[in-house]
């Protein structure tokens, strides 16, 4: 369970959020709506240790948890991004084995088989070894949904999945999102798409803009 | 003819020289250049400030002053190089200038977002300089790079001031003592020739990195 306790984000002197407070449970989906410029993306930064607290806790299991110095323990919060941002340069196969290899020191072939198993789930088996720029937007996420995965995090956080996407593809990513639910993934979900939302969420979360 | 033959061993051991600079300037500069790119980039501004200044010094004056300066100056405070290393010195210092310009370049133009996904994944720092930007930069820089490659083999010939025996040197010598154009023609022929062979491996380069966009 991730709990967000009192959080506060501002840059220079300018409030995004303030006393922000959230609790995830395990295996659910948290929908986190607003308008744009309401912050949910920085919010989903600061989970991901990518932007500080100005003030706040989070807990993870109970225990005190900062995604920025927590770098070197166990994958804890995987992100996909809203552009997604494959590296142009490698395989979608290598692109997922990466990170394994190198942060978790797994073996090319542990690490090539789990990637291969992702692929096969997010029927994208016959993709390993094209480059990003081969592929379509849908596959893009899919295969910054694996490369998330491979690094077994705990929650699975997503910007806007459904805002690079033809509307038909929404049906996908829901498919995809619920498909990991089954499997036990906690995942949080940041959108503006408030149908999308509706559609999926177990718990939705508003922010609304700050009155400054 | 005959003549042609002659000349040649002189001509080629100069040639030796002027690639020997070449090879062990590019050895040296192209990775320092990526680090002091890499600096150039950084947020420590003191750090960035000298690397800037370093930067401008190399780049706002000859390269023949520096090569002037480094073996005829600084023996006057104390500082003395033979010839050659004296030569490579003032090579590498001032071509890792030029390439820190061209390696800061690419390396701004790499998506902020690269770097964060890397970092999410969990990726060091040197890892993601490593196994994410290098690649990257390397082919977007790759033509400016060519370009400056291309200069490194004219330039070398600058060394003939310090009294080294380089390509350009060898045929002035000639030229002078025999009183005919003919080896500074086959001087002009062996400098196409390298930048061809050059040219052509840039070329290659390019195209290795052509299969992702
Ligand atoms: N790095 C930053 N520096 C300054 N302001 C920022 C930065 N990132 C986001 N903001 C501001 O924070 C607010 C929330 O942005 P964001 O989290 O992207 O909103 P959303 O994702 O809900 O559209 C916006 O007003 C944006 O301009
Ligand atoms: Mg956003």
């Amino acid at each position: 369970m991730l709990e967000l306790k009192n959080i506060t984000k501002s840059f220079n002197q300018r409030i995004v959020w303030k006393n922000l407070s959230l609790k995830i449970q395990d295996g659910q989906i948290l929908c986190v709506v607003g308008q744009s410029g309401g912050g949910k993306t920085t919010l989903l930064r600061c989970i991901s240790g990518l932007e500080r607290l100005d003030k706040g806790q989070m807990l993870l299991d109970g225990q005190p948890f900062d995604p920025i110095a927590s770098r070197n323990n166990d994958a804890v919060i995987g992100v996909v991004f809203q552009d997604f941002q494959l590296f142009p340069h490698l395989t979608v196969l290598e692109n997922i084995t990466l990170a394994p290899k190198l942060a978790l020191k797994e073996s090319n072939q542990t690490a090539v088989e789990a990637a291969r198993e992702l692929l096969t789930k997010l029927s994208l088996a016959d993709k390993a070894d094209l480059y990003p720029y081969q592929l379509s937007g849908g596959q893009k996420q899919r295969v910054a949904i694996a490369r998330a995965l491979a690094m077994k995090p705990k929650i699975l956080c997503y910007d806007e999945p459904t805002s690079a996407l033809d509307p038909g593809l929404r049906d996908k990513v829901k498919a995809i999102i619920l498909q990991l639910k089954a499997a036990g993934m906690t995942q949080i979900v940041v959108t503006h798409d408030w149908e999308f939302a509706q559609q999926i969420a177990d718990q939705t979360f508003k922010i609304e803009p700050q009155k400054q | 003819m005959e003549y042609i033959l002659q000349i040649l061993p002189s001509l080629l051991s100069g040639a030796r020289m002027t690639l020997s600079i070449f090879f062990w300037t590019l050895l040296g500069a192209l990775p320092l250049g990526l680090i002091v790119g890499l600096g150039l980039t950084s947020r420590f501004r003191p750090f960035k400030a000298v690397l800037r200044l370093y930067v401008w010094l190399m780049r706002g004056t000859p390269l023949l002053l520096q090569l002037i300066f480094v073996f005829y100056g600084l023996p006057m405070i104390g500082f003395t190089l033979e010839r050659y290393p004296a030569a490579l010195f003032a090579f590498i210092l001032n071509y890792t200038a030029y390439f820190a310009e061209i390696f800061r370049g690419g390396l701004q133009s790499i998506d902020p977002g690269q770097y964060e996904s890397a970092k999410v994944l969990r990726l060091t720092y040197w890892q993601t300089i490593r196994k994410i930007v290098t690649p990257q930069v390397v082919k977007i820089v790759l033509p400016s790079i060519g370009n400056e490659v291309i200069n490194l083999v004219k330039d070398s010939s600058l060394v003939y001031v310090i009294g080294l025996g380089d390509l350009l040197r060898a045929g002035n010598v000639a030229t002078s003592r025999d009183v005919t154009l003919v080896p500074l023609v086959l001087v002009g022929i062996i400098y196409l020739l390298m930048t061809a062979v050059l040219t052509f491996v840039l070329r290659k380069c390019e195209q290795h990195y052509s299969y992702w966009k």
